[in-house]
């Protein structure tokens, strides 16, 4: 991580909210994290966690029911995002910033050729002919790794493998050298052995050009794959944040724990048995009035039933939203010792 | 591969007109008592009745009169009418061309009146125009079309005196007087087909325009205009063909009514004034031409959509 | 899913809801009609011809002098005839063909639905026309012509439903426990066509009265003294330089009903089915 120089994108109190007849709900309330220039950073929770609704935030593609309150910040390379007209914002979709979506066989339109839609982000952004387009098309087909990609070229979405029209989605979100690629949960619908190949060349672009990557997932196995740096969301915050290194090592948020017990040993000995965590996501229109978390943690507190945590630097170098981990005298030797217990 | 496709359509094609044209010529069984007697009526002298019994084949087996009548329908002759001797085909074919431009601009109507409807009301969610499409969506459908045509003649015609009232001129006589004469016509029988096509084609595209991939067109920085005509439309038109396919058959038959109203000399009021002089023949072949315009708008239509949508397997 | 269920959900939907009363309305008046009119249709006073309309006459009168407000509430009788008729014929002819072609598939199932495929082609109207030319023009004759008509849609609705029915699981395991098939078809596929064909009834219902107008516009339906809101619209042609009102009455009260069944059809479409949510 290089501190000094100005993040590539800089998110910043990203609250969002949805009027409904029974009260307000905050997919997002408070979000604050920065992706520098290159990096692979992992944003992970649960579905509802307001994962998804952030990473459309930074394109402008939420619903229109979704506000955004007046604090909300998404600077990408200095221009406040939220602040854009949508003229000006259609010049960076597709072009500075591109995304990936969860299942390429519906994310592609249906009756177009691949080629034809890799082509339109091409034509759209940048001052070139249709059919020199189409070559360009073809060099990214062979770029992420299509066999064949020249006959390909005229194929139909319906004509392709899963793995294959991910790729396509890949090509698609590289074709005008984009500096942030957004993957909402790029590998979910695919099975594991594809899944593989596609956080490989993700890495391999990210390594080759230097894109940076917000990589949207709710499984821990692709964040210890690909990513530099992780942030764990639960209702809505950011509950953990640390290098993949720090947060699989040594996590300290009880929910953190909770999900890296419930995922198939990637390292160490294999378990006989997985871990869940108990009880379920609260209803987000009855959240608790401290820590979010506080009606699945088994170390809850007087004090986490009253009072939220705020994301604070832990002395390990994690930053962690947890009055536990944070106040304990040598917190994490407690903390450890209180941990292998539902490890 | 696509022609091996045309010939499997081709071949459901067949036994439909087998069946039509069997269903068309049942029609003279549906005649209560003696067919020949209702047609001359009660005052015919035996020897015609007799004569006229021979003219049509009726002392004949049914099946070989069903055959017999096939067999000159396939080589173009339907008969002669039983009420002025002309030959059914003349008749006919002379007037397929007049009723064909009608529903032809009528079904130019319905199908760009319903996609400009239909994609205003999209595009501009909730305005007035929205609106309006919605509320000529649902009641387009409940207007009759002879009533629409009349308020249409009483307007246009006999108010303002834009237009003329009846008559008909092709459109290779005189292109500006076709225009004048088709216009009411072709909108009293194009309003349903517009509403129909506003109605399907607005929750069609509804549906499609919240699909995963009109939201990556989205993120790659496609404007709403063109993530509505270029990725919307086509996919939400697939479900619309067929109902365009249906609309076809029905402004066809609604012909009958409009020709009427107009005078316009089609097969529509062919139709009715054989009825009205129990012309059977006559009425035969003019159903039995519709119908098989009815089955190739079809086949058409089922092409049409294989052409539209890529993932049909040829 | 009780009737109960269904009457209160469709309740809920207000504008079926209101389509379901103005159409029991319109049948109410068609039974008794003739005992409610202020004015006899058919009587003719040539002393208050196209006269405007007043307290005596709500609508005015007509060029014989016939009281127009009379004419139309006797006109609801064959509109609601054709619709009923548009139900009844389908119902005994259409469903019993449909539910006994898909229950035993085959050549008879070939057949019967190469026949329904083959009478769907053929335009509404134009088959309505040619089956009234045939049996001779008379509105009696045009109603069983428009029953004829929707017909095949209801044999192939319930063939379609009857395909789906007798493959569930449910039905196998009955017919493996020895029930015949008149209990099969009573018990189980019976109950379960029902609801598609209800809210199918309602649709023909408006597009009935369409058709029994256009026909009876025609001269192919209702004769005069016979009164239809087709032939109201077709007499009211000829004085639409004088009146143009005469044409507008019985439009608006064809419009009114085809919009009351297509309503009616919507809200039942949501009120039977088991996903229901209230919109």
């Amino acid at each position: 991580m290089s501190e000094k120089e100005e993040p590539l994108l800089e998110v910043k109190d990203l609250e969002t909210f949805i009027p409904t007849s029974k009260g307000e709900i905050k997919p997002v309330n408070g979000v604050s994290f920065s992706i520098n220039k290159g990096e692979i950073v992992a944003l992970v929770g649960e579905s509802g966690s307001g994962k998804s609704v952030s990473s459309l935030s930074i394109m402008g593609l939420n619903a229109s029911a979704i506000q955004y309150s007046k604090d909300s910040s998404i600077a990408f390379k200095g221009k406040d995002l939220l602040k854009l007209k949508e003229k000006e914002m259609r010049k960076i979709r597709g072009n500075e910033v591109a995304m990936i979506f969860q299942d390429p066989m519906f994310s592609l339109n249906p009756v177009h050729p691949i080629g034809r839609q890799i082509a339109e982000s091409i034509v759209l952004h940048k001052k070139v002919k249709y059919k020199e387009a189409l070559v360009t098309a073809l060099d990214l087909l062979n770029k992420v790794g299509i066999p064949d990609a020249k006959r390909r070229l005229n194929d139909y979405p319906h004509q392709l493998s899963g793995g294959m029209r991910q790729r396509v989605m890949i090509a698609m979100a590289l074709a005008c050298d984009p500096q942030l690629i957004i993957a909402d949960e790029p590998t979910t619908a695919l099975d594991v052995t594809i899944q593989a190949q596609i956080l490989n060349l993700l890495r391999k672009l990210q390594q080759e050009s230097g894109i940076a990557i917000l990589l949207i997932t709710h499984d821990l196995g692709v964040v210890a794959e690909t990513a530099d740096r992780v942030l764990v969301m639960y209702c809505g915050k950011i509950v953990e944040e640390g290098t993949v290194e720090d947060i699989f090592e040594n996590p300290l948020h009880p929910y953190t724990r909770g999900l890296l017990a419930s995922v198939p040993a990637l390292y160490g000995p294999s378990k006989e048995k997985l871990d869940t965590i108990p009880g379920v996501v609260p209803n987000p229109l009855e959240l608790p009035k401290g820590c979010n978390f506080v009606t699945r943690c088994s170390y809850a507190t007087e004090k986490c039933s009253q009072n939220a945590p705020t994301l604070l630097e832990h002395p390990a170098g994690n930053m962690v939203a947890c009055w536990n981990a944070l106040e304990e005298e040598g917190g994490i030797g407690h903390y450890e010792t209180a941990a292998s217990s539902i490890t | 591969m696509f022609l091996k496709y045309l010939a499997r359509r081709l071949l459901y094609v067949i036994p439909m007109l087998f069946i039509t044209t069997l269903i068309v010529f049942s029609f003279i069984l549906l005649i209560p008592g003696d067919p020949v007697l209702a047609l001359l009526g009660e005052n015919a002298t035996p020897e015609k009745i007799a004569q006229v019994r021979r003219d049509l084949g009726l002392d004949q087996p049914i099946i070989t009169q069903y055959f017999d009548w096939l067999k000159n329908a396939l080589q173009g002759d339907l008969g002669r009418s039983i009420f002025t001797g002309q030959y059914v085909h003349d008749a006919v074919f002379g007037r397929l061309a007049v009723t064909f431009q009608l529903v032809f601009v009528a079904m130019i109507i319905s199908v760009v009146g319903g996609m400009f409807f239909a994609i205003t009301s999209i595009y501009f969610p909730n305005s007035w125009m929205d609106y309006v499409a919605r509320f000529f969506g649902t009641m387009g459908s409940a207007i009759p079309n002879f009533w629409l045509a009349m308020l249409l003649v009483l307007f246009f015609s006999l108010k303002l005196g834009w237009v003329p009232a009846t008559g008909f001129t092709s459109i290779n006589d005189n292109p500006i007087d076709f225009f004048k004469g088709i216009l009411l016509p072709a909108i009293s029988l194009g309003a349903v087909g517009t509403a129909q096509i506003t109605r399907h084609l607005r929750s069609s595209l509804m549906e499609v325009m919240s699909a995963d991939y009109v939201r990556t067109a989205y993120s790659k920085g496609v404007k709403r205009w063109r993530a509505i005509f270029n990725h919307g439309l086509q996919n939400a038109m697939l479900p619309v063909v067929t109902t365009i396919g249906i609309l076809f058959g029905n402004l066809l038959g609604a012909t009958v009514v409009i020709e009427t109203v107009f005078a316009i000399p089609g097969m529509g009021q062919l139709a009715v004034n054989s009825i009205l002089q129990r012309d059977f023949t006559m009425l035969q072949g003019v159903v039995l031409v519709m119908i098989v315009m009815v089955i190739i708008i079809n086949f058409i239509t089922d092409i049409m959509y294989a052409i539209l949508d890529p993932r049909i397997e040829y | 899913m009780s009737i109960g269920t269904v009457f209160k959900r469709l309740m809920a939907e207000r504008l079926a809801f209101f389509s379901f009363i103005f159409l029991m309305v319109l049948v109410i008046i068609s039974i008794i009609a003739p005992f409610i009119v202020p004015y006899d249709p058919i009587e003719q006073d040539l002393m208050k011809v196209m006269a405007s309309p007043s307290a005596q006459h709500w609508l005015g009168t007509d060029e014989l002098g016939r009281d127009i407000f009379s004419r139309l509430l006797m006109g609801t009788k064959s509109a609601i005839q054709a619709g009923l008729f548009a139900i009844l014929i389908p119902l005994c002819i259409g469903v019993p063909m449909g539910i006994l072609s898909g229950y035993l598939g085959g050549v008879v199932d070939d057949i019967f639905m190469r026949i329904v495929d083959g009478i769907i082609a053929i335009p509404a109207i134009l088959l309505a026309l040619g089956i009234t030319g045939a049996l001779g023009i008379s509105l009696w004759n045009a109603m069983i012509a428009i029953g004829i008509v929707f017909t095949p849609q209801f044999a192939r609705l319930a063939r379609g439903q009857t395909l789906q029915i007798r493959s569930e699981p449910y039905v196998e395991a009955a017919k493996i426990s020895g029930a015949g098939a008149g209990w099969i078809m009573l018990k189980h596929i019976i109950p379960n066509i029902a609801p598609p064909i209800v809210v199918q009834a309602s649709f023909n219902l408006s597009f009935a009265i369409l058709v029994e107008a256009s026909l009876s516009f025609l001269g192919m339906g209702a004769q005069s003294p016979q009164i239809s809101w087709g032939n109201m619209i077709q007499q009211a042609y000829s004085m639409i330089n004088m009146n143009a009102w005469m044409i507008v009455y019985p439009g608006l009260a064809i419009i009114l009903t085809v919009l009351a069944g297509n309503f009616l059809g919507d809200g039942l479409r949501l009120a039977l089915d088991p996903k229901y949510r209230k919109t």
